[in-house]
């Protein structure tokens, strides 16, 4: 398992560690979609903060997950895009509208404890 | 003196590769911060365009005359393109992705172009300048 995924009170936290495979990060969904259920988990913060690059894949994927989690009952936050990347995201025409996003894992603890609505 | 590195792109984790090698080459051109993230960016689209619908191919990566920018140039012998300016649109997709690879592609680069014939393969070659007054062109 190559995304450590932790248990932070009433959260599950996914760090990813720099640039991940394709096998990765649907393994990353899976055991995600799993511990939620386990845990009775409501929300989820996924940490990109390691990631170089958010291309149109990697972007595909977070939304993936984040509904495949909101199936199971759990709200998704993404943090720590990093400003040359959400910058090349938007050059691109990238973007992770209707997912919730913070700026780092406090600030993401902080929107799923506050049980705020994604857009 | 131009030096040409190219990379075979066949796996997933060949696209890895190629931007990691990518982002390396323009750093030692010149480029930074978020120029850096652009290019990788663009490799990262392109080679995954290789991957998912050559089966393989090659990525050539060569910082152009005097340090000026970076060009690459991806080329692969699989089905090629029957309509470069429906691939060419947003959200256009033959697989279940985004359809933002090849036009997000343009978009980051300073030049971009796209050859592609049935049954004969694709070529994509594209360039970005640094943006800097003494190296301007």
């Amino acid at each position: 398992m190559s995304v450590p995924i932790l248990k932070q009170g009433p959260f599950l936290i996914a760090t990813i560690q720099a640039a991940l495979s394709d096998a990765e990060l649907q393994a990353m969904q899976d055991e995600l979609s799993e511990r939620v259920g386990r845990h009775r988990t409501r929300g989820v913060v996924i940490d990109v903060g390691a990631m170089d690059v958010l291309d149109s894949y990697a972007t595909r994927s977070l939304r993936v997950i984040a509904d495949v989690l909101h199936l199971r009952g759990a709200k998704t936050v993404i943090v720590g895009v990093q400003p040359d990347v959400a910058f090349a995201m938007v050059r691109m025409g990238l973007n992770l509208q209707g997912l919730s996003t913070s700026l780092d894992l406090e600030g993401g603890l902080t929107l799923l404890s506050n049980g705020h609505r994604s857009s | 003196m131009t030096t040409t590195t190219t990379l075979s792109v066949r796996l997933e984790s060949d696209i890895l590769a190629a931007r990691q090698h990518g982002r390396e080459v323009a750093e030692q051109v010149g480029f930074s911060g978020s120029d850096l993230a652009l290019i990788a960016t663009a490799i990262s689209e392109i080679a995954r365009n290789i991957v998912v619908h050559a089966g393989g191919g090659a990525i050539m990566i060569s910082e152009l005359d005097g340090r000026t920018g970076i060009e690459i140039v991806a080329r692969d012998d699989g089905p090629g393109i029957l309509d470069i300016d429906l691939a060419m649109q947003d959200g256009y997709s033959t697989v279940a992705s985004l359809g933002l690879g090849l036009p997000g592609a343009r978009r980051l680069m300073d030049e971009f172009t796209i050859e592609s014939q049935e049954g004969h393969g694709t070529t994509v070659a594209m360039r970005k300048w640094i943006r800097t007054q003494s190296a301007r062109r």
